[in-house]
């Protein structure tokens, strides 16, 4: 158990590394499934672990920090692998039938091996203490998810994966500048030793130079705009698995590592006080917010407009976070939490369809209340939820973002974030109004819609509305979190 | 019986029966008897709970707690006792009406129908059972997308505008302006719970509280103050039971009673009172009164007369509310009672005459009370008890405004009522009046027009025979508002 | 003058840097925006070596003549980031090389007029 840290990355290594060797289409998915439940099952038992420990610090190879590469896990790094690891696992419930319907027979050893690495790839992110770590491990998943994406039925998948390249590998590249920078100046990559060293050197241009590389580097992995171009596209055209992982995951491990290089690494001071961070972030959230809600509208594919929706999500998320106060990182980090259930939901529910009908468009979707009633519920249940329903967990984070927004006297921003909820209502109403006002199409198809993928879905759904009449858990590690997080300012 | 499971029960007989109705949608006497016998289950409970509840040692059931500091509970005060008496009893009244009335308009989709229904009901009692804003606004949310189908029950293309409208101007309300209004409360005083005397008196400048009860007044959309009250003419397409029901009892009175609570219990009488905003609110109420009214004499179709003649009666009581003297609480309390019994009345007729006659303009009236005195009768009385007559209840309630008026030294405000009292008596008393003593201009007109529905007539009288007994027995009503502000 | 040619290093690494940015966002050919990646790559590449260089260090060799020795561990991250490109030259160039069965060109503006043409039929989709 103490090796548990460096298992639950190394596991899906190992797992992708086993499923090209035996190359058999089932056994791929068995070994998905068990690794994900392996993996979830230790981010559950490290997060109890957290309730007497402050942290669990793990050193590869015994080489110790500084000089060794260090698996850090606070309660911010236990949130994240909490959602990566139960989205990982329910997405592999879900891929039994989707990836056997979308995905050529003769790729699907493949894809799984490249799931399972962007997983690996993520988790490590989410753990690791070694700034250059953070770098390696971005690209691992990165490269994955291009290749991923690139499997989706639809060409346009393949340039939708190129221009994702592009973007990304600036990103990281840029990511990779900042952190030479920071090497340059303090001599250490450990996120730790880091931190302590930096204010010594802050005020130099070298400093501030990768400050501003790893926000904007980071920025362009978290679709923050304006720098978002390459995710309406990714997600629209990717296999509904892929987009449903990626929706629920990949953003908001970007977020993580902005959140992490600014707070923990930088500091509070530096980050908010020196530069004005702050105010950045929340224009430029706000910007997120109302872009994505209007582009949203104006949709005629569910996939697309769900798109923009989370680019308008991680607004909110980069708004709490620029707030700079207790409240604003807790709403930041108890959305990271919800949204991952939201967008899980509404994204199999849109998958779900997609096996159907082969399609996503909104005009397809006419009258499946009736013939699809399960699926239908569920994408409801997900569609409130990102409105901000009362008694679902969408409500729960924006109350306490609305909240945050009041106690630091920004009611015009408070008003802003309840009129991009009528926006939501408006794109989820039309989706909920075709699906049970219109009349069904002719042509129905005549699959079933296979009971793997509904357990998942119902998974999601009502984890929903678990986590909305009952947020002990998501506020407690959310609170927990924070308080490390301010408290290891330096 | 202890009054936490009274609280459970009334809020689990409402969804027992929506359950009984699907497990049963294949049988319609099976169906509606449920509906009826739910119904009437759902009154003895809350009748027992009236009886056995004392107002000076309150009860909380908590069910749950989402949020660290917040919960979601119920505690029963005398004017959420009000509404959950008045939406008890009326539930299996209009069950009864609608029976009658969708059996005999062979409306479709029964099922669904009945279901939605009892769901609507069981928030309409979350919200009159609500301990605090946030149980409150959950139930309020919840009403308006359980009432949703019911409104949309048509499928027609105006059916689902008319949804559009709906939804689209409840919600924008609440999630803008309500949820806003809530949270900043939250964080000026740290509760949301109702209290006695309010929760708000001095905890911030008196503009910030004054943006603060507008935020809650323009955030109860389903109070149909203007310009926010455009959904209630829309949700006219919905199936008469429907209309009355919901939007003469349950989702009007839930808005009133939102608005009532909040000045009781969240902000207090006093403060109300010293409230520039509440000023303005009362004269925008007056606004609403008066404009409503002349509205209302201008449409030929009945039930959007009615839609009308609600809007205009809603806002007597955010006057009421607004005035922030103790006569005004009473005032608007009563009046959600007479005014829900009076224009359920009024709603039922117009769906008795719609059913029986094919009939929805008043133009064509003219002589129908030969062939349905019954129903023109009750017409009658109801209209006298909104206009405000003896011996209708109404005359009680509208007295009492009056004295609310007087109480806060605006004449305007008394002038206004009174003005809108010779209103309502042109464009309601003109209905029966045309009943009864105008000539048809067909001579054969009233071959074929029988009385209302069986049922629905029985659900008419009695009704009717409401606002008669809450006029005699008026006692019992006063007594339990007065106890609002002890 | 010491600027300039003390810092020579730095300056060829901004060079290649902005070459490789212009590189990208300028061409619209796909294979010449993956060169620009390359190159912008390499430029990070030899940022990061400059900063293993201490004045008057030799390479990191344990030898006996001397006791300044450049940073090796630049050079080990540099080795990691090499093989990060390569692994992105490569999946970049097969995702070119399907993009070009699956659209005849290699132009983004074609690509994009192909794309926005493109009806969302089950039928026109020609990959796999």
């Amino acid at each position: 158990m103490t090796h548990l840290p460096v298992l639950i990355v190394v596991a899906p290594l190992l797992a992708a590394a086993l499923i090209v060797l035996l190359n058999n289409r089932k056994v791929a998915w068995l070994i998905t499934l068990l690794t994900s439940l392996f993996c979830f099952y230790a981010s559950v038992s490290m997060l109890e672990i957290l309730q007497e420990v402050d942290v669990i610090s793990y050193t590869l190879g015994g080489w110790k920090a500084p000089f060794g590469i260090e698996l850090r896990i606070d309660a911010l790094s236990a949130l994240m692998l909490l959602i990566l690891t139960g989205s990982a696992l329910l997405v592999s419930i879900y891929a039994l039938k989707s990836v056997e319907k979308e995905i050529p027979d003769k790729n699907q050893v493949l894809f799984y091996t490249a799931l399972l690495m962007v997983l690996a790839g993520l988790i490590g992110i989410s753990i690791t203490g070694d700034a250059f770590n953070v770098f390696v491990f971005l690209e691992i998943s990165s490269l994955s998810t291009y290749a991923l994406i690139s499997l989706g039925r639809d060409r346009r998948a393949l340039h939708a994966s190129y221009q994702y390249l592009m973007m990304g590998t600036i990103g990281a590249t840029f990511i990779l500048i900042g952190i030479g920078f920071m090497y340059v100046m303090t001599g250490t990559l450990n996120i730790q030793d880091l931190s302590q060293r930096l204010p010594a050197v802050a005020d130099t241009n070298a400093i501030r130079a990768a400050f501003a590389f790893i926000t904007i580097g980071a920025g362009i992995k978290a679709a923050m705009l304006p720098l978002h171009q390459w995710l309406p596209n990714a997600y629209t055209y990717s296999p509904s698995v892929v987009s449903t992982f990626l929706a629920a995951t990949a953003t908001k491990v970007a977020v993580y590592v902005m959140i992490r290089f600014e707070l923990s690494l930088f500091g509070i001071e530096f980050s908010f006080l020196q530069i004005p961070f702050d105010k950045i972030l929340v224009i430029l959230g706000t910007i997120g917010i109302l872009g994505g809600s209007i582009y949203a509208v104006y949709q005629n594919n569910v996939k697309r407009m769900l798109a923009y929706s989370s680019i308008a999500q991680i607004g909110y998320i980069l708004l709490a976070i620029g707030l700079a106060s207790q409240a604003g990182f807790t709403a930041a980090l108890l959305h990271i939490f919800n949204h991952a259930l939201i967008k899980g939901t509404l994204f199999m529910a849109l998958g779900i369809v997609f096996f159907r009908f082969a399609s996503a468009e909104l005009s397809i979707m006419a009258g499946i209340g009736k013939t699809m009633p399960l699926t239908m519920a569920a994408f409801t249940i997900g569609g409130l939820s990102l409105i901000g329903i009362p008694g679902t967990a969408g409500f729960v984070s924006k109350w306490y973002l609305v909240t945050a927004l009041l106690d630091a006297s920004l009611w015009p921003l408070a008003l802003l974030i309840l009129v991009a909820s009528v926006l939501t209502l408006i794109y989820v109403g039309r989706v909920i109004e075709v699906a049970y006002f219109r009349p069904t199409l002719k042509g129905e198809s005549q699959l079933k819609v296979p009971k793997t993928m509904l357990i998942a879905l119902w998974i999601f759904a009502l984890s929903n509305i678990y986590f909305g009449l009952n947020s002990d858990i998501s506020m407690g590690v959310s609170t927990l979190a924070v308080n490390q997080l301010i408290g290891v300012a330096s | 019986m202890s009054i936490e499971l009274l609280y459970i029960l009334i809020l689990t007989i409402p969804l027992l029966t929506a359950l009984g109705v699907l497990l049963c949608h294949q049988n319609p006497n099976a169906r509606e008897s449920l509906t009826l016998l739910g119904g009437i289950f759902l009154f003895f409970v809350v009748a027992k709970l009236a009886l056995s509840y004392d107002f000076e040692q309150t009860v909380t059931l908590t069910l749950l707690e989402p949020f660290p500091g917040l919960s979601l509970a119920l505690r029963l005060e005398p004017l959420g006792l009000i509404f959950t008496l008045v939406a008890g009893f009326l539930w299996p009244v209009t069950s009864l009406y609608a029976i009658g009335y969708m059996r005999a308009h062979h409306e479709k989709n029964q099922t669904r129908f009945y279901i939605a229904f009892a769901i609507s009901i069981f928030a309409t009692m979350a919200i009159a059972l609500s301990a605090n804003l946030l149980t409150l606004f959950l139930a309020y949310e919840m009403l308006t997308l359980f009432t949703l189908p019911l409104v949309t029950h048509a499928g027609t293309d105006a059916a689902r505008r008319a949804g559009w409208t709906y939804l689209g101007i409840l919600m924008t309300t609440s999630i803008g302006f309500l949820l806003l209004a809530i949270i900043w409360t939250w964080s000026l005083t740290g509760t949301l719970e109702f209290t006695p005397g309010g929760i708000l008196a001095g905890k911030a400048e008196l503009a910030t509280l004054g943006g603060l009860l507008l935020l809650f007044v323009f955030g109860t959309g389903k109070a149909a103050l203007m310009p926010f009250h455009r959904w209630l003419p829309a949700a006219m397409v919905a199936p008469t039971p429907v209309s009355a029901l919901l939007h003469a009892v349950a989702v009007v009175k839930a808005g009133v009673f939102t608005i009532m609570k909040v000045s009781v219990y969240i902000f207090g009488i006093d403060l109300i009172g010293s409230l520039d905003s509440a000023y303005w609110l009362s004269l925008l109420a007056g606004f609403t009164i008066v404009s409503a009214s002349i509205i209302a004499m201008s449409k030929d179709n009945l039930k959007a007369r009615l839609a009308y003649s609600t809007i205009s009666q809603l806002s007597y009581i955010i006057l009421a509310a607004m005035l922030g003297v103790a006569t005004g609480v009473f005032a608007g309390s009563l009046h959600i009672a007479m005014h829900a019994f009076a224009k359920i009345t009024l709603f039922f007729c117009a769906g008795a005459i719609l059913v029986s006659a094919h009939k929805t303009c008043v133009s064509e009236l003219n002589g129908i009370g030969r062939a349905m005195p019954f129903t023109m009768l009750a017409f009658l009385l109801a209209s006298l008890s909104i206009v405000g007559l003896p011996p209708l209840g109404g005359s009680w309630s509208k007295w009492l405004l009056l004295q609310a008026t007087m109480d806060a030294h605006s004449t305007v405000l008394l002038i206004v009522l009174l003005f809108s009292s010779l209103l309502n008596l042109f464009y309601l008393v003109e209905i029966p009046i045309r009943g009864f003593f105008a000539t048809p201009a067909d001579l054969n007109y009233n071959n074929g027009i029988k009385e209302a529905p069986k049922f629905s007539l029985i659900a008419i009288l009695i009704t009717t025979a409401g606002c008669l007994v809450l006029f005699f027995l008026v006692n019992p009503a006063w007594n339990l508002v007065e106890q609002i502000l002890r | 003058m010491n600027e300039l040619l003390g810092h020579v290093n730095y300056w060829i690494v901004i060079f290649l840097m902005m070459m490789g940015l212009y590189m990208v966002i300028a061409s619209s050919n796909l294979i010449k925006k993956l060169i620009g990646i390359s190159v912008f790559q390499a430029s990070v590449f030899i940022l990061y070596i400059t900063f293993g260089k201490i004045t008057e260090g030799s390479p990191p060799i344990i030898t006996d003549n001397t006791d300044v020795y450049s940073n090796p561990l630049p050079h080990v991250l540099i080795l990691t980031a090499i093989v990060v490109g390569v692994a992105t030259t490569s999946v970049g160039l097969a995702l070119i090389v399907r993009i070009q069965e699956a659209y005849g060109s290699l132009d983004e503006d074609d690509i994009h007029d192909i794309n926005d043409n493109d009806d969302f039929d089950i039928k026109s989709r020609s990959i796999t």
